[in-house]
C-alpha cells in the first residue's frame, strides 16, 4: 500500500509530437492518498487508460515521474512495482483451471503452497467462484472469465495499488451491481489504494472517494462526488456528470454583475470585475432550478418521466433550461418562470470556473 | 394432394457429375486394377486381394514405408519447431513485419521442380557453392554417393522450402493475441517461459494443429523435390513411397500391385491424419 504521486507527467504516443494534440496526456500532477478507493472518469479517448498503464508500469511516460511513497518507480516494470492491474476484457489462462489461474499470480512470485491455497481459496469465495474451481477457465461465461481477472487482481495480498481498467464492461447488468458493491465492500476490508477508470458517471461515483475527471488528456476536476456535483469546475464536468448534465447557458458581464439574458443572475462566488476570457456562461444543474412567481419567462417544451421525477425542459428565446420536478408536484401552465438557487449557480469563462469571493 | 415435383433433381446433377470425374470414377478405376490381372490388349482376370496381400508382404514397401515414415517425422520434428521460434522472433508491428513476411514467403512461391533442381546445382560436390564448400573445408560431403548426404540434402531442401509454411500459421496464431494478455502476463509476474507455455502455445494450437496436418499430408506425399534432386538414390536410399509407387505402376507397368500399393498409401495417409487430429484436438472436445 502506497501513496501514488505524478510529478509533471506527460506522455505521447508519437516520436515527434507537433502540437498540443498529439500528446495523448498533457502535463499533469495527481497524488492518490493510501488506500484510498478514486475513479478517473472521462469519455473514451480522453488518456485514462494510458493513465492508468503509466501508473502499472506497462507503460513509460515520455516526461515526468511516478512514484509510489518515496520511491521513484518511472523506469520499472509492472512486477517490480507490484501492482495489480484488471483489464476491460477478461484475460484466462485457457489451458489452466480456476483455482491455477488464481494461483498463477502468487506461483510466479514463489510464495509457499500453502499460503497460495489460502488465498485462492479466499478470493474464489469473495468472487463465487469456489464451485467451479476445479473447472478449466475456458469453459466460463464472459462474466465467469471477468471475475477470474478479477480475482487475479485480488489475489496478492501485498500490492501497492489495484488497477481497474473498466472491469466491468463486459458484465451482465444485474451482477455489475452485485460486483459493484463486492469491490467497495473488498476496500474498506483490505483498504488497498485502488484506482478505478470507467466512462460510466455511476460506477465512478459509486465507488469512489475521489473521482478525478479528464478530457482531451488533462485533468479537469479531482475531488469528491459531492464536489463534481455541486462545484463543476469546468463545464465539461457540469455535463459529463449528473443526468440530465448541468445547463450551461450564455452569458454576458455588465456593470459589474453576471448577467443571463440581460437579466443581473445571483452565482455563488461572484466576481468584482469583468472575469477574462472570451466566452462566458452560466452554469446551473437542473437540480436547482425550480419554477417560480417571478425570474427568466420560460415555456414548458418537454416533459419526461424517469419515476422519481420529471425532466422539463423549458426554453427562453431558443435557449434549453432543463429542470428535475418530483413526482406529484404540480406543473405550472405553458407561460411560466424559472429561477435559480443561487448557492449552485456558477460563471464559467472559457469552460472554467469563476472563483470570486463568497458572499 | 399434388404430385411431388421431381424436377429438382436435376440441379443436383452438375455437382455429381464432378464429384464422379474428379474422384468417384479415378478412385474405382484404381480399385479395378487392384484386383485384377492384365497382360494387355484389355484382357483382365480377376485376382482378389492377391496384390494387397502381396504387397503388404513385400519388403520393398516395407522398407519404401519406413523411409517414409522416417523422412516425415524428422521434418515435422524440424518444421513445427523451427517454424514457431522464427515466427516468435519476428517482429509484431512496424515497418519491418511486410519485409519479413515477403522474405519467408518467397521459398512457398517457388515451383517444386525448380526447388529440387536449384539444391541438385547447389549441392553437387564439384561445382555446387554448398558441395564445394562443404569439401573445401574438408568434409567428405557427395549426396550422388553417400546415403547419410542424400538424406541431410533432402532434409534441408524441405526444411528450407516448407517452414515458412508453419512460420506464417504460427505468426497468424500469434498476431491473434490481444495485447491485455501479454499486459496481463508482465502484472502477474510470469516470466516469457509462462507467457509461451500459457498464453502464446494455447492461442497458437488450431493453427498448428492445421500446419502438422499439412506438413504431415504434403510430406507423406512428397514426389518432386526428392525425384529431382536424388531421383530416389544413391541405391533406394532416398526412396520414398511416391518414388517408389511411380517406379512399380510407370517403370514396371506393374498396374495391380501399384492400384493395391496406392489403395494402401491412401489409407495410411487417411488413418493417420485422423489420428493426429485426433490426438490434438483431444482437449476441445472435453
Amino acid at each position: 500500500m502506497a501513496r501514488i504521486r505524478l510529478s509533471n507527467l506527460r506522455h505521447t504516443y508519437q516520436d515527434r509530437p507537433h502540437n498540443d494534440a498529439d500528446w495523448a496526456l498533457k502535463r499533469l500532477d495527481l497524488e492518490w492518498e493510501a488506500g484510498s478507493a478514486n475513479a478517473l472518469l472521462g469519455p473514451s479517448g480522453c488518456g485514462k487508460t494510458t493513465l492508468l498503464n503509466i501508473i502499472s508500469g506497462l507503460l513509460r511516460p515520455t516526461e515526468g515521474t511516478v512514484r509510489f511513497g518515496e520511491r521513484d518507480v518511472t523506469p520499472l516494470p509492472p512486477d517490480e512495482r507490484n501492482i495489480a492491474q484488471v483489464f476491460q476484457f477478461p484475460v484466462v489462462y485457457d489451458t489452466m483451471t480456476v483455482y491455477d489461474n488464481l494461483a498463477f499470480p502468487l506461483r510466479n512470485r514463489g510464495i509457499p503452497q500453502a499460503t497460495v491455497d489460502a488465498r485462492v481459496r479466499q478470493v474464489a469465495a469473495m468472487l463465487d467462484l469456489e464451485l467451479t474451481l476445479n473447472q478449466r477457465a475456458a469453459g466460463l461465461t464472459a462474466d465467469g472469465k471477468q471475475k477470474i481477472s478479477l480475482g487475479r487482481g485480488l489475489v496478492r495480498e501485498d500490492v501497492a495499488a489495484i488497477l481497474f481498467d473498466e472491469p466491468l464492461t463486459v458484465i451482465d447488468p444485474h451482477l455489475k451491481w452485485r460486483l459493484r458493491s463486492k469491490l467497495k465492500e473488498l476496500h474498506q476490508r483490505l483498504h488497498t489504494t485502488m484506482i478505478y477508470v470507467t466512462h460510466d458517471q455511476t460506477e465512478a461515483l459509486t465507488f469512489a472517494d475521489q473521482v478525478v475527471v479528464m478530457n482531451e488528456g488533462t485533468v479537469v476536476q479531482a475531488g469528491t462526488p459531492v464536489e463534481l456535483f455541486e462545484r463543476p469546475r469546468h463545464t465539461f464536468v457540469g455535463y459529463f456528470i449528473g443526468s440530465p448534465g448541468m445547463n450551461v447557458l450564455p452569458a454576458t458581464f455588465e456593470s459589474g454583475a453576471p448577467r443571463l439574458f440581460g437579466r443581473a443572475v445571483e452565482t455563488a462566488a461572484p466576481p468584482k470585475t469583468t472575469p477574462p476570457g472570451t466566452t462566458l456562461e452560466i452554469g446551473v444543474r437542473p437540480e436547482f432550478v425550480r419554477f417560480s412567481a417571478a425570474g427568466i419567462p420560460v415555456r414548458i417544451a418537454k416533459i419526461s418521466d424517469t419515476g422519481r421525477h420529471r425532466i422539463v425542459e423549458t426554453q427562453h428565446e431558443n435557449v434549453t433550461i432543463r429542470l428535475l420536478v418530483r413526482e406529484g408536484e404540480q406543473l405550472p401552465g405553458e407561460r411560466a418562470f424559472v429561477s435559480f438557487d443561487p448557492a449552485h449557480t456558477q460563471l464559467y469563462a472559457d469552460g472554467w470556473i469563476v472563483e470570486g469571493t463568497r458572499p | 394432394m399434388k404430385t411431388p415435383n421431381q424436377k429438382a433433381w436435376w440441379l443436383v446433377v452438375p455437382v455429381v457429375l464432378l464429384v464422379a470425374f474428379n474422384a468417384l470414377i479415378p478412385l474405382m478405376t484404381v480399385i479395378n486394377y487392384s484386383v485384377q490381372e492384365t497382360f494387355g490388349e484389355n484382357v483382365f482376370f480377376f485376382e482378389g486381394v492377391k496384390w494387397f496381400q502381396a504387397v503388404l508382404h513385400s519388403e520393398r514397401f516395407h522398407n519404401s514405408l519406413q523411409r517414409q515414415l522416417l523422412f516425415t517425422g524428422i521434418i515435422l520434428a524440424i518444421e513445427v519447431p523451427l517454424g514457431v521460434a522464427i515466427a516468435l522472433a519476428m517482429p509484431r508491428r512496424g515497418p519491418w513485419v511486410s519485409v519479413c513476411l515477403v522474405l519467408v514467403a518467397m521459398p512457398l512461391l517457388i515451383p517444386w521442380n525448380v526447388v529440387g533442381a536449384m539444391w541438385n546445382l547447389l549441392a553437387l560436390p564439384d561445382i555446387g557453392l554448398l558441395g564445394r564448400t562443404l569439401n573445401a573445408v574438408g568434409i567428405d560431403y557427395n549426396y550422388t554417393r553417400q546415403p547419410f548426404a542424400a538424406w541431410a540434402t533432402l532434409i534441408a531442401m524441405d526444411v528450407w522450402h516448407w517452414t515458412s509454411l508453419v512460420v506464417l500459421l504460427a505468426y497468424a496464431g500469434l498476431s491473434a493475441i490481444p495485447d491485455a494478455y501479454y499486459q496481463a502476463a508482465k502484472i502477474d509476474g510470469a516470466s516469457s517461459g509462462a507467457v509461451f507455455r500459457y498464453i502464446q502455445l494455447p492461442k497458437m494450437k488450431r493453427v498448428l494443429t492445421i500446419a502438422v496436418l499439412l506438413r504431415f499430408m504434403d510430406s507423406f506425399m512428397i514426389y518432386t523435390e526428392p525425384i529431382v534432386l536424388t531421383g530416389g538414390g544413391p541405391g533406394n536410399a532416398t526412396t520414398l513411397l511416391s518414388i517408389d509407387l511411380v517406379k512399380v505402376a510407370l517403370g514396371q507397368f506393374d498396374l495391380g500391385p501399384a492400384a493395391a500399393m496406392s489403395l494402401i498409401y491412401f489409407l495410411i495417409v487417411l488413418l493417420l491424419s485422423w489420428i493426429f487430429y485426433t490426438v490434438m484436438t483431444k482437449d476441445e472436445a472435453e
